[in-house]
């Protein structure tokens, strides 16, 4: 993986120069709480309902162990003890001091991350497939493409102060899994005829209030151009993008008013002395940075079946946990592993600091010393060999990583919700809590197959309700909470936004009505159809129908933990 | 004069790296009232001594101002949502070009800066206005600008640290035409040193 050289660590001990001079200011009152908020959002520092939250940058979700068991210091030193893997690959602690946050920074700079620019109205993280690098699919590894534009971002003079939120995601395989279509700019590797690399370039995609898939603005961009080109894409954008309304600020909405086509013109117009210019990659830049993506020193292994196995043999559940958690490797002899941090009765994307350690050794031990984050908030050991998963398998299952359902109903997407998040119209944990009780049996969850269940707690749709094959909304009504339900989304090379199948329902109601919808799924599916091709095939009209044919009792659910007692 | 209201600003702007007291007065229009007609800048007198008029009020009162702004007294500034090019024909007037902040979330001020070096070749002073506070500095000096009109309620001397947050910047912008890695021979990933803590005592 990458690895700083003295420029990077100079650039990062400088930041946290700047921001522990800036706390300092805010808390002698020379900064305003107003002047405060972008300076130390641009730094992933939120006010949260609680406390303050921080948000820390894992590059395109890749982590080795040494940092990971940073997290988990972190969590122990400055937190309560746990940290949230977000649906951006990062992660965040929700109980932090401000006046100790420059200290959490310099604890991070000592294992080469900071929380620059995960937050704030800027270019944030670039995320990319969590298999990037061993996809049996992939075409070209994206990350080192992904490292480049982290450098080229980071305190980019010109575009620190965008009208709103940047996401950038690329992807190097032919499944896309980096969810490409709803970014501001969504990038695909590829080759061209004459074999060259480069990139399928869309812009304007988004979630949020209005979602958007983006829009592809150029078929094939040379990569020696992928940072001039995104110049001019900024540079549009930063002109032109809405500032009267931070719900119409996206890039989304200016494609929209102007048209791909106008845009496009513009793009290419402010392109044209930008081209071949300083910021034109080079040969040797570009593979500088490959250089650090190298494949680890794999055995000369060959493919097996790992449940033939003699040990693991007629054990069902090794197996469920092979056929669901367990990914194809290119490398023969290797397999990617998801840890599940989707366990019931756990906050999705929720991890202990014991559980973090515990992955920085699996991942030391299993798989090459390095781990990844999803954007479907779980972890991955990527380098795993065939013949340790059945012993990987027990070990993980003891400490609660090793439920079997990555893709399944309790795999579910989900925000901090209103439990934490100040912008939340709902809480969306206990709803996560309650339909994952009530959807317990694996055995079920096994039969109904791959299905996302997205769920936000608000309209910034930081659960990706839109893309979820069942997506659930937390919605504000006079002063008490409810739950859009929407069908038929999905994420990848079939990108689709859902359609709401009608009026809202309670939180005990959710489960039920989860229920009901799976039900018509089981009634009317096609064999091996998912929960989304059949509800896309279908439309809204059966499931709505059956959904609403008869009251669904108040007290259908049951809410988890403090929210049992409404 | 009802309708316009000049800022006095014979006090202290930083220019290059140094506080400097200044005699430029920056001309503004009152903001447009709802209901109430629009103020015309054709008909807004502007005042003795050396200005920095609004960018919509030069484009009206160019020949009225042509003297004035060969005997070097006059400057113009252009707001968040106006285009630079509208003045690419007459910088060899201005002894000034003023860009205006109107709150310091507002960013086009940072690529109009980019268009008026990069694209229209201005050279002389190029000056931040309106919401500008010591942590945007480093930024706008990257961009092209040399003058900074910080807010007034602020200590001036303070707001110069801002313009030294950094000493290595990856990316080619105005200040620093090429991007990091055609400056300086960086490391390369076969042979990354296995710790280095460059800048730990920052």
């Amino acid at each position: 993986m990458y690895q700083y050289d003295q420029y990077d660590h100079l650039i990062v001990r400088e930041r946290i120069a700047q921001y522990r001079d800036q706390v300092r200011r805010r808390l002698s009152d020379e900064l305003t709480e107003a002047e405060f908020v972008p300076l130390r959002l641009q730094n992933g520092l939120y006010m949260q309902r609680h406390a303050y939250m921080l948000r820390i940058a894992v590059p395109y979700g890749l982590l080795s162990s040494r940092q990971m068991r940073m997290f988990a210091h972190i969590a122990r030193k400055y937190d309560r003890g746990y940290g949230h893997f977000t649906t951006r690959q990062n992660i965040q602690f929700n109980w932090v001091e401000l006046e100790q946050t420059p200290d959490i920074l310099s604890d991070l700079a000592s294992v080469e991350m900071h929380a620059i620019q995960t937050s704030g109205n800027c270019i944030r993280n670039t995320t990319s497939d969590p298999y990037a690098g061993v996809a049996a699919d992939e075409i070209i590894d994206p990350r080192p493409y992904a490292e480049v534009l982290r450098q080229w971002s980071t305190f980019h003079p010109e575009f620190i102060a965008l009208p709103r939120k940047f996401k950038v995601a690329i992807n190097g395989a032919v499944e896309d899994r980096a969810a490409i279509a709803v970014h501001d700019i969504g990038l695909t590797v590829v080759r061209n005829d004459a074999g060259e690399i480069g990139f399928k370039f869309m812009a304007g995609g988004g979630m949020g209030r209005t979602p958007i898939l983006g829009s592809v603005i150029r078929e094939f961009l040379p990569w020696q151009h992928l940072l001039t080109y995104t110049e001019a894409v900024m540079r549009v954008y930063n002109q032109y993008g809405r500032r009267d309304n931070k719900y119409k600020a996206r890039i989304k909405i200016l494609l929209k008013a102007i048209g791909v086509e106008e845009f496009t013109r513009q793009v290419e117009a402010e392109w044209v002395d930008l081209k071949d210019g300083p910021e034109t990659l080079t040969v040797e830049e570009m593979q500088r940075v490959i250089d650090y993506f190298q494949p680890p020193a794999y055995k000369p292994l060959d493919d097996s079946d790992v449940t033939a196995a003699p040990e693991a043999a007629g054990n069902k559940a090794f197996a469920n946990w092979i056929n669901r958690n367990v990914k194809p490797h290119k490398q023969p002899g290797y397999a990617a592993v998801v840890l599940s941090l989707k366990k019931t009765g756990v906050p999705p994307g929720d991890a202990t600091a014991e559980q973090i350690d515990f992955m920085a050794d699996l991942a030391d031990q299993y798989s090459f010393g390095e781990l990844r984050v999803t954007h479907e908030q779980n972890i991955v050991l990527a380098d795993v060999e065939q013949s340790q998963l059945f012993t990987l398998w027990q070990l993980v299952k003891a400490k609660g990583l090793a439920t079997p359902n990555i893709g399944l109903l309790t795999d579910m997407i989900c925000c901090p919700g209103g439990d934490f998040c100040s912008l939340a119209n709902a809480k969306s944990i206990p709803i996560a809590a309650a339909i994952a009780e009530r959807f317990d049996d694996i055995d079920y969850q096994h039969d109904i197959g791959e299905i996302e269940l997205n769920i936000s707690g608000c309209i910034n749709a930081c659960g990706h309700h839109h893309v979820g094959s069942i997506g659930v909304l937390g919605v504000d009504k006079d002063g008490s909470e409810w739950y859009q339900v929407s069908i038929g989304g999905s994420q990848g090379n079939h990108s689709a936004i859902g359609k709401i199948i009608g009026p809202s329902f309670s939180a005990l109601q959710m489960p039920e009505v989860i229920a009901r919808l799976l039900q018509v799924y089981v009634r009317e599916r096609f064999e091996d159809e998912s929960f989304a091709a059949c509800a896309q095939r279908l439309g809204v009209a059966p499931f709505k129908e059956f959904v609403y044919a008869t009251p669904i009792a108040e007290k259908a659910g049951r809410l988890v933990g403090e929210d049992e007692y409404v | 004069m009802s309708d316009a209201v000049a800022e006095n600003s014979k006090n202290l702007i930083i220019k290059g790296r140094e506080v400097v007291e200044d005699d430029w007065l920056v001309l503004r229009l009152a903001e447009p009232v709802e209901g109430a007609p629009q103020i015309d800048p054709a008909t807004i007198a502007v005042p003795e001594g050396k200005v920095i008029v609004p960018q919509s009020l030069w484009l009206v009162q160019r020949e009225l101002l042509a003297a004035r702004a060969a005997a070097g007294e006059i400057g113009v500034w252009i707001a968040s949502d106006e285009r630079p090019e509208a003045i690419r024909d007459d910088l060899s007037s201005f002894g000034v070009i003023a860009v205006d902040f109107p709150k310091f979330t507002d960013g086009r001020g940072y690529s109009i800066a980019y268009n008026l070096r990069i694209r229209m070749g201005w050279t002389g002073e190029l000056r931040a206005i309106g919401d500008v506070l010591r942590d945007q500095l480093f930024q706008m000096q990257r961009v092209g600008f040399n003058a900074y009109a910080t807010r007034p309620d602020r200590s001036i001397h303070d707001a110069l640290k801002g313009l030294s947050d950094f000493s290595e910047t990856y990316q080619a912008s105005v200040d620093q035409k090429l991007p990091l890695y055609r400056r300086h021979a960086r490391t390369s990933g076969v042979a990354a040193p296995a710790a280095n803590n460059d800048g730990a005592g920052i």
